[in-house]
């Protein structure tokens, strides 16, 4: 008795080819083709490039395409579409209008790291969706995301004082993103914590908070990080090709 | 006798001065309360969180090792951090100094700007809050000063992702026997089992919390967390054990968020592991700040004979 794969012969799979031979032998017939062969002419060259020049994109390269990244994964176990493996093929082919497609999900990676403890080969995956969000958003792709959005305001706030004050973080996001801060379930958190809490104490953690964290003697390190994020920031846009003076951006 | 961890240098990082006080108040509660000294770092930065290495990853090591230079020249070769975040960017700060050229010295120049002298890497190990009491006090040091057993309490043993990857910068985990395995972490479940508790199997250990878009993508984060307590609940934890600010107060966020937006409730309560052992070692659960958590979980602890 033959096996049938019935699960893997899909009908819309089924292509029929007349008079193919290979090596002198007639395998014509009907055959399951998961992929047809295609050529590619409007590839983009120097996307991998582009990318391996933002940080985390560096070792592109090294991908063999093994899956073990989206296997890992945490966001594609909620979400198929998001495949870090897939995402890696098409930058190295240079297939752009593919990637394109789904432009809108790349920035949810989280940052769990479980793909770059899969790799057998140092890609760093995570780096190179951190870059590839990057390069969507630098190259006019995407608008900015809610979590660049975050990370920059988190990030100024460290390099504006020295430390992180977790109350206006969530204020300033909210406000940045257009949100009302009285979500129901932010309010039914602080309600709850505020019932059990010394009032001193609620108003030091809580959304109003009074007191302001900072590093003393800070502004020289301020003005030093400053001046890299710029130098940086100039280096990542002259690697993709676009404009660095003040108004390019 | 005298441990190799009896005195060292302390980092709370940011989180601990605000959402996650309660881990700061448990943490230096349970330190006193053993005998272990924390001198903190004096006038410490962030060391980056988990949003500037988005920005520029070398800015995240500048920051972080400027904490490391602090702790260099006020005479430690130790630094704990509890972070789980924290302790993640002080590591990679050290491996990417001594392996990476261009770190040293982007790191090297804006240390010379600022004005400080810049971080060598060797000088100074950084240690989780974990490390802390596993390898400084152990087991069995635990074991004889408890006073009020975690018996009959089911612990679902939480650690998250920054505290296992990516695991080259965490060069002593899997060491083989008595070293922390990047794959299945143990000590947390090593320190609360001494003091009594009865850890339940939990698949989920080193699973993603989705803390990095906690506000930024909140429906992905309640999804995840929801998944972790209601698998927590599954195994049969009465409580999950966490040791990171961010992954608790996520859980805790996302546990209320599951339940206002999502319509799925969980009962399982989230307290800190310093928090648990405080308790077993008889503090009142005030001292170790369970009146700071968001949810709570005082109405569980009496019922398990923890509080009163
Ligand atoms: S770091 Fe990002 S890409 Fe990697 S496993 Fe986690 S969510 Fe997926
Ligand atoms: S795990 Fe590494 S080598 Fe394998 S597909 Fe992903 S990036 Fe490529």
């Amino acid at each position: 008795m033959p096996i049938h794969e019935k699960s893997l012969i899909r009908p819309e799979n089924l292509i029929e080819h007349k008079d193919l031979f290979i090596d002198g032998i007639d395998v014509s017939g009907h055959w399951s083709t998961f992929i047809n062969s295609r050529a590619l002419t409007d590839y983009d060259e120097s996307m991998q490039e582009e990318i391996a020049a933002l940080p985390g994109g560096e070792n592109i390269h090294r991908c063999w395409q093994c899956g073990s990244c989206t296997n890992a994964c945490t966001v594609n176990a909620l979400n198929p579409d998001f495949n870090p493996r897939y995402w890696i093929y098409l930058i190295r082919n240079g297939m752009k209008q593919e990637l394109l497609l789904d432009k809108d999900i790349v920035w949810q990676c989280v940052s769990c790291n479980k793909c770059t403890y899969a790799c057998p080969r140092d890609v760093n995956p995570e780096g190179v969706m951190k870059a590839t969000a990057h390069w969507l958003e630098l190259k006019g792709h995407t608008e900015k995301k809610p979590s660049m959005i975050f990370d920059e305001g988190f990030s100024q706030q460290i390099i504006e004082t020295g430390k992180i004050e977790d109350g206006l973080v969530i204020r300033q996001f909210f406000a940045r993103t257009g949100q009302k801060l009285a979500q129901n379930w932010l309010v039914a958190m602080a309600i709850g914590l505020a019932k059990r809490l010394p009032v001193a104490m609620g108003i030091k953690m809580g959304f109003a908070a009074v007191f302001h964290p900072r590093t003393r003697g800070w502004s020289r390190a301020r003005a030093a990080i400053k001046d890299y994020v710029h130098e940086r920031e100039a280096a990542n846009r002259k690697a993709l090709g676009l404009p660095t003076g003040e108004d390019g951006r | 006798m005298t441990g190799k961890y009896d005195k060292v240098a302390y980092y709370p990082g940011c989180a601990l001065e605000g959402t996650g006080h309660a881990y700061n108040r448990s943490t230096k509660a349970l330190g006193d309360a053993l005998g272990l000294q924390t001198v903190e770092l004096e006038n410490w930065n962030c060391c980056g969180a988990m949003e500037v290495k988005n920005v520029d990853p070398k800015i995240q090591t500048y920051l972080s090792a400027r904490n490391l230079t602090i702790a260099e020249d006020m005479g430690f070769d130790t630094v704990m951090a509890p972070c789980n975040g924290c302790y993640h960017n002080l590591k990679k700060a050290e491996y990417d100094l001594a392996h990476d050229p261009e770190s040293k010295s982007v790191n090297e120049r804006l240390a010379g700007k600022a004005g400080h002298r810049a971080y060598e890497p060797g000088h100074v190990e950084t240690i989780h809050a974990l490390d802390w009491i596993k390898q400084g006090i152990g087991e069995e040091g635990l074991k004889a000063k408890v006073k009020n057993s975690l018996k009959g309490l089911k612990v679902a043993n939480y650690y998250g992702c920054m505290y296992t990857r990516p695991r080259h910068i965490f060069p002593e985990k899997d060491r083989g026997p008595g070293s922390e395995s990047t794959l299945k972490p143990h000590f947390m479940d090593d320190l609360l089992e001494a003091a009594g508790a009865e850890n339940v199997e939990y698949p989920l250990k080193t699973s993603c919390c989705g803390g990095a878009h906690t506000l930024s993508d909140s429906d992905t984060s309640t999804r995840l967390v929801l998944n972790l307590l209601e698998t927590a609940e599954a195994c049969g934890a009465d409580v999950i054990a966490t040791e990171c600010p961010t992954c608790h107060s996520g859980l805790e966020m996302h546990q209320m968020r599951a339940e206002k937006v999502f319509g799925k409730k969980t009962s399982v309560r989230i307290l800190y592991f310093t928090q648990l052992l405080g308790l077993a070692l008889g503090l009142s659960p005030r001292k170790v700040g369970v009146h700071e958590n968001f949810s709570d979980a005082m109405p569980m602890l009496k019922q398990k004979g923890l509080a009163r």
